[in-house]
């Protein structure tokens, strides 16, 4: 039971738990109370040490903005105002706060109150799925498309809509850069003829890459109502990110052992046995390595790419949010920025798991 | 056992294999590298018959072009001059004839040592039924000393284990040319011994014709009918031929005891000293 937790935690990455539960059996008390320590509460000591910092970087801009703010009501208005704006802001008025980076504590209250408005938004949900229920049953039978839900979505809303633009967006960069990295890997020929293309597109831009997305899906998809921007945004981030996957599959493939290839010419096994029983599970590990760089840089892309494109998700949240300026504006900002990070790493790790399972080598990241 | 084996060359004979007198033929084989200082010539003009049945190894330094030989017979590099005769037929690409067993075992590390043999067997009897290839593939690796371990991964092998794997692989094919580039090359010596001792156990029951480089002088008289000399490269060719003229199956043992087995070992010694 406990070598097999160990083992199950170390193969998805989450292994800094294993002094714990060595620990939480009593084997080897001081050994693993000192591996606890390197562990677990180093990177908490840390990550205390960066809240810290964030916390008295961010007092002082607030102090900063602040002073700012009274000095130039003093010019403004005189004496008077400058002691007006001065109670004002220590008095935790919403009008009058400094506009500036949120400290942890503003950003978590931010976190709890985006949660709330979650929880708000998915009650009326449901309310007004119950309230058209029976004219959407009715609309049904008329042959007319049902009445959905129109109001503005939720931050967890925003999330999933952004997962599913990703995952998108990656299938469509796995689909097309996997193949032709196995082709571009077995032909030389092949390889140098599209050697200074693949050369010049791969560092372009993920703004270019979404104009150019756009001008090609906007004449094709003219005539047609449907929304547009969800597939403008996932085949940008499929470009953007599938260089990543080519590359590696194109060198993996290229690069198999000599010894596997002389035993198959030995064997004399046909093209197809040769690309399924040999070349692609050796070239596995480098094939994946690419995929993992292309969800990374899929999920880094996805928001610069939604916040121009316009389509909802975690970028068009961000941007909808510094165009607000509200009080909370910013914090909430941070709060993304942080669940954008956490989810990034998240698919790393499952990326890593199924690495783990589907090649021959003992990789670890 | 002996009926076996005169069974087996009855057979042989019946098929008309007996009247032909080699089984390999090499007639002035020569290897040119083209270098940027001109041509590099690795073998020139080399001839080398070999008979049914027989097992030659190849001896010579480190660089002297053993090994390109052997992938020229291999066919797994292209000839420059000369021909190359198997079995009456002039070898034009690899192919599972001329079984292969390489210095590192080159097994694909994520199939099992089964699936490893398998790959091979299902190429060549094709045409059987699925219980016959599963029947060839355990008899090999059982004979080769692995019943136990064949469901494992061939990365979880040993050095040693694999090349057994290696053997397997090779004999399971009925290859008719046997070509073994420094097959032990790789491992310690004790598991070279025991090495050695699964291979001329499996081939004395094989018998196909073999060919194997080595640097190992105790290993070719071991194993070998006769001993091929290769001078020193470049234009490498067969210096001196070396028969061994010891009763099979051999024992280690009386190999080691046998009063003419220091005469061989002096023999190889001083060509290879010169």
């Amino acid at each position: 039971m406990k070598d097999r937790s160990i083992h199950i935690l170390n193969f998805v990455g989450l292994g800094f738990f294993e002094p714990a539960i060595r620990l939480a059996t009593g084997e080897e008390i001081k050994k693993n109370l000192v591996a606890l320590l390197k562990k677990v509460l180093l990177p908490i000591l840390s990550v205390g040490l960066f809240l810290l910092l964030w916390h008295s970087g961010a007092t002082y801009l607030y102090n900063v903005e602040k002073d700012a703010r009274i000095e130039k009501a003093l010019a403004d208005q005189g004496e008077v105002g400058a002691l007006e704006m001065r109670t004002c802001i220590e008095s935790g008025d919403i009008s009058c706060q400094p506009n500036t980076l949120p400290s942890p504590a503003q950003v978590w209250t931010a976190y709890k109150s985006l949660l709330a408005d979650h929880a708000v938004i998915s009650d009326k949900k449901v309310a007004f799925a119950e309230k058209v229920a029976a004219t959407n049953a009715q609309r049904q039978e008329q042959g007319l498309a049902a009445i959905t839900y129109t109001g503005r979505p939720s931050f967890v809303d925003q999330i999933f809509t952004s997962l599913k633009t990703v995952f998108a967006g990656f299938l469509l960069a796995l689909f097309i850069a996997v193949p032709i990295g196995i082709m571009l890997g077995l032909s030389k020929t092949l390889r140098s003829s599209v050697n200074w293309l693949i050369q010049i597109f791969k560092p372009v831009s993920p703004v270019v890459w979404l104009l150019l997305v756009f001008m090609i899906v906007k004449t094709l998809t003219r005539g047609s109502d449907s929304d547009s921007s969800f597939i403008i945004s996932f085949i940008s981030v499929g470009l953007c990110s599938m260089w990543a996957t080519l590359v590696n599959t194109s060198m993996g493939v290229s690069s198999v052992d000599k010894d596997y290839i002389n035993v198959a010419k030995v064997l004399q096994l046909s093209v197809a046995q040769k690309v399924f029983k040999i070349i692609l599970p050796s070239s596995f590990p480098l094939i994946f390595t690419g995929l993992r760089i292309t969800l990374s840089v899929a999920w880094m892309v996805l928001i610069a790419i939604e916040l121009l494109a316009q389509s909802p998700g975690l970028g068009s949240f961000v941007w909808e949010e510094f165009q607000n300026g509200a009080n909370d504006s910013n914090s909430k900002i941070i709060v993304a920025m942080f669940i954008i990070g956490i989810i990034g790493f998240l698919l790393d790790r499952i990326m890593l798991t199924i690495q783990k399972f589907v090649t021959f080598t003992e990789e670890t990241a | 056992m002996e009926a076996l084996e005169k069974e087996e060359v009855v057979r042989r004979s019946d098929n008309g294999l007996f009247e032909d007198k080699y089984m390999l033929d090499i007639s002035q084989l020569t290897k040119i590298y083209p270098t940027p200082n001109g041509d590099y010539v690795v073998l020139d003009d080399l001839d080398l018959k070999v008979k049914h049945e027989e097992f030659i190894s190849i001896i010579g330094h480190s660089g002297c072009g053993k090994s390109t030989l052997l992938t020229m017979i291999a066919g797994l590099n292209p000839i420059s001059r000369g021909t190359i005769i198997a079995d009456n037929q002039t070898i034009k690409g690899p192919g599972p004839d001329r079984g292969v067993i390489f210095q590192s075992p080159s097994l694909l590390p994520w199939m099992t040592a089964y699936d490893n043999v398998m790959l091979g067997v299902k190429q060549v009897f094709a045409h059987g039924t699925k219980k016959d290839r599963d029947d060839i593939v355990k008899y090999y690796l059982a004979k080769v000393g692995l019943e136990d371990a064949m469901h494992k991964k061939a990365k979880e092998l040993s050095q040693g284990m694999q090349q057994r794997v290696g053997i397997a692989r090779a004999f399971a094919l009925k290859p008719k040319v046997l070509l073994l580039d420094e097959p032990f090359g790789m491992l310690d010596s004790l598991t070279r011994g025991e090495l050695q001792d699964v291979l001329i156990e499996v081939w004395n029951q094989e018998k196909i014709t073999a060919i194997m480089i080595t640097h190992d002088v105790d290993e070719s008289i071991f194993l070998a009918d006769r001993v091929i000399m290769m001078t020193s490269g470049p234009r490498a060719k067969v210096g001196d031929i070396l028969e061994i003229d010891f009763e099979r199956p051999r024992l280690r043992k009386d190999v080691l005891e046998h009063p003419d087995y220091y005469k061989y070992r002096e023999h190889l010694i001083n060509f290879l000293e010169h």
